[in-house]
């Protein structure tokens, strides 16, 4: 089974039947709450919620566990600023929350192929159409959105490899310059790419 | 349909990339060579419009790159060098399916295009799989398959083999000579062009020899000695 971040995970459970629409729309609400009431009881009731939707769509720790990776030092520096600052309980509601967003964003592009959240998102955005808007150039943008946190991910993964390879320690310049360099460079590359098939 | 190219200049970053080009393309198979440098992969890129002229125009089958790049694009498919800069979306099908949405969006037609196009490439199996654990030579032919479900009329590969093993050169060298469609290959590999029927060399700028792929690739040799020497100060 596939661990990597916004890759669908093949399967036929009633996470992966139901339809994007409305898997778009319980992740909107589950964010919402997180941000707006981010209190224990808040928190424990998504985590369960999160947790069965796991269970249900039949996804591996791995897989889970390979959604939030990636935050690994962010959410260190969220919660030792909160620590510094004598706040722990708020820092770990803060960093829990983050990290069921993430875990909840991750179940619905596991279980969601990209077509198909293109489709569901062109038709939600067709009102556009009457304000001079794209609802296709809409629906891509945010697709790439959600597939830019992977491409990230691979890209800090490439400047980690390098700095081992060369027997160099990871520093915040080393590391955030090369990143961003090549992120830019993603940028120009994929634009190119959906230029060259019609679709920039 | 015939590609043409009228007077056409390119300045990039101040820098003059091409010069002064006319040229008619109306062969199936044309190859385009020349050093590190010389202006190929710009070529390359004005015929789909992916490079706009700075002086000059490109026009396919009398569509001008400038004003109708959407249609240009739909008649020419290209193929980058490094498929990791030409694959968009996570998994091999969905990057097929991307190609489609602005020609066929009825779900049934739309997949099976998906699976006769999977299948012509030998990437049926790997549908679902990550395309970021994909060999190069696998993406390669995953970013051919998602040109080519469009079905364009000409197809313009950049240097499509530099970055693969000779297995899978051979493979999609085998894949474009039985493309029905026109084909405009850059390359640095001279065999590639062995059965075209015209090829263009390129050296700073400009077309310095323009002929059947005989005497052009002598030509090129002839161009690669002088500039060997130059380099060695013989």
């Amino acid at each position: 089974m596939s661990a990597a971040i916004g890759v669908v995970v093949p399967g036929n459970s009633l996470v992966h039947r139901a339809p994007p629409g409305a898997k778009l729309l319980a992740l909107a609400a589950v964010c919402s709450v997180l941000v707006l009431r981010p209190t224990p009881t808040v928190v424990a009731s998504v985590a369960a919620l999160t947790a069965g939707g796991y269970v249900l769509a039949g996804l591996s720790a791995r897989v889970a566990v390979a959604q939030v990776r990636p935050l690994g030092w962010f959410l260190a520096a969220l919660v030792t600023v909160q620590v510094l600052f004598r706040e722990l309980e708020r820092g770990l509601l803060a960093a829990g929350a983050l990290v069921l967003a993430v875990l909840a964003a991750g179940l619905v592009t596991a279980t969601t192929p990209v077509p198909a959240m293109l489709d569901t998102i062109t038709r939600a955005a067709m009102p556009l159409r009457h304000v001079g808007i794209d609802p296709e150039q809409v629906a891509l943008v945010l697709a790439l959105a959600i597939r830019a946190v992977a491409v990230l991910h691979e890209l800090a993964a490439e400047v980690r490899d390098a700095h081992t390879a060369r027997g160099l320690p990871l520093r915040p310049r080393t590391f955030v310059v090369p990143v961003t360099v090549r992120a830019l460079r993603h940028a120009d590359e994929l634009a190119e790419a959906l230029a060259a098939r019609g679709l920039g | 349909m015939s590609i043409e190219l009228d007077g056409v200049s390119v300045t990039i970053g101040g820098r003059r990339v091409l010069q002064g080009l006319t040229v008619r393309l109306d062969e199936r198979r044309v190859g385009v060579v020349g050093a590190n440098g010389s202006g190929k992969s710009t070529f390359a890129r004005l015929l789909n419009g992916l490079v706009l002229p700075s002086e000059g125009r490109v026009r396919v089958d009398a569509l001008d790159t400038r004003t109708d790049g959407a249609a240009v694009r739909r008649r020419v498919g290209f193929v980058f060098t490094n498929p990791d800069a030409q694959i968009v979306m996570p998994t091999v099908a969905e990057d097929v399916a991307l190609s489609l949405r602005a020609t066929e969006r009825r779900p049934a037609p739309r997949a099976a295009a998906i699976t006769a196009a999977l299948e012509r490439f030998g990437l049926a199996d790997l549908a679902d799989r990550p395309a970021a654990r994909l060999s190069s030579g696998q993406k390669q032919l995953l970013a051919l398959a998602s040109v080519l479900v469009t079905e364009p009329d000409v197809l313009v590969c950049d240097e499509p083999t530099t970055m693969l093993d000779l297995v899978h050169t051979r493979r999609i060298r085998d894949v474009l000579a039985a493309l029905p469609q026109r084909l405009v290959l850059v390359s640095h590999a001279l065999d590639a062009f062995d059965g075209f029927d015209r090829v263009l060399v390129l050296h700073e700028g400009r077309l310095v020899a323009d002929d059947a792929p005989g005497p052009a690739v002598a030509a090129y040799r002839t161009l690669v000695d002088r500039l060997v020497e130059t380099v060695d100060g013989r």
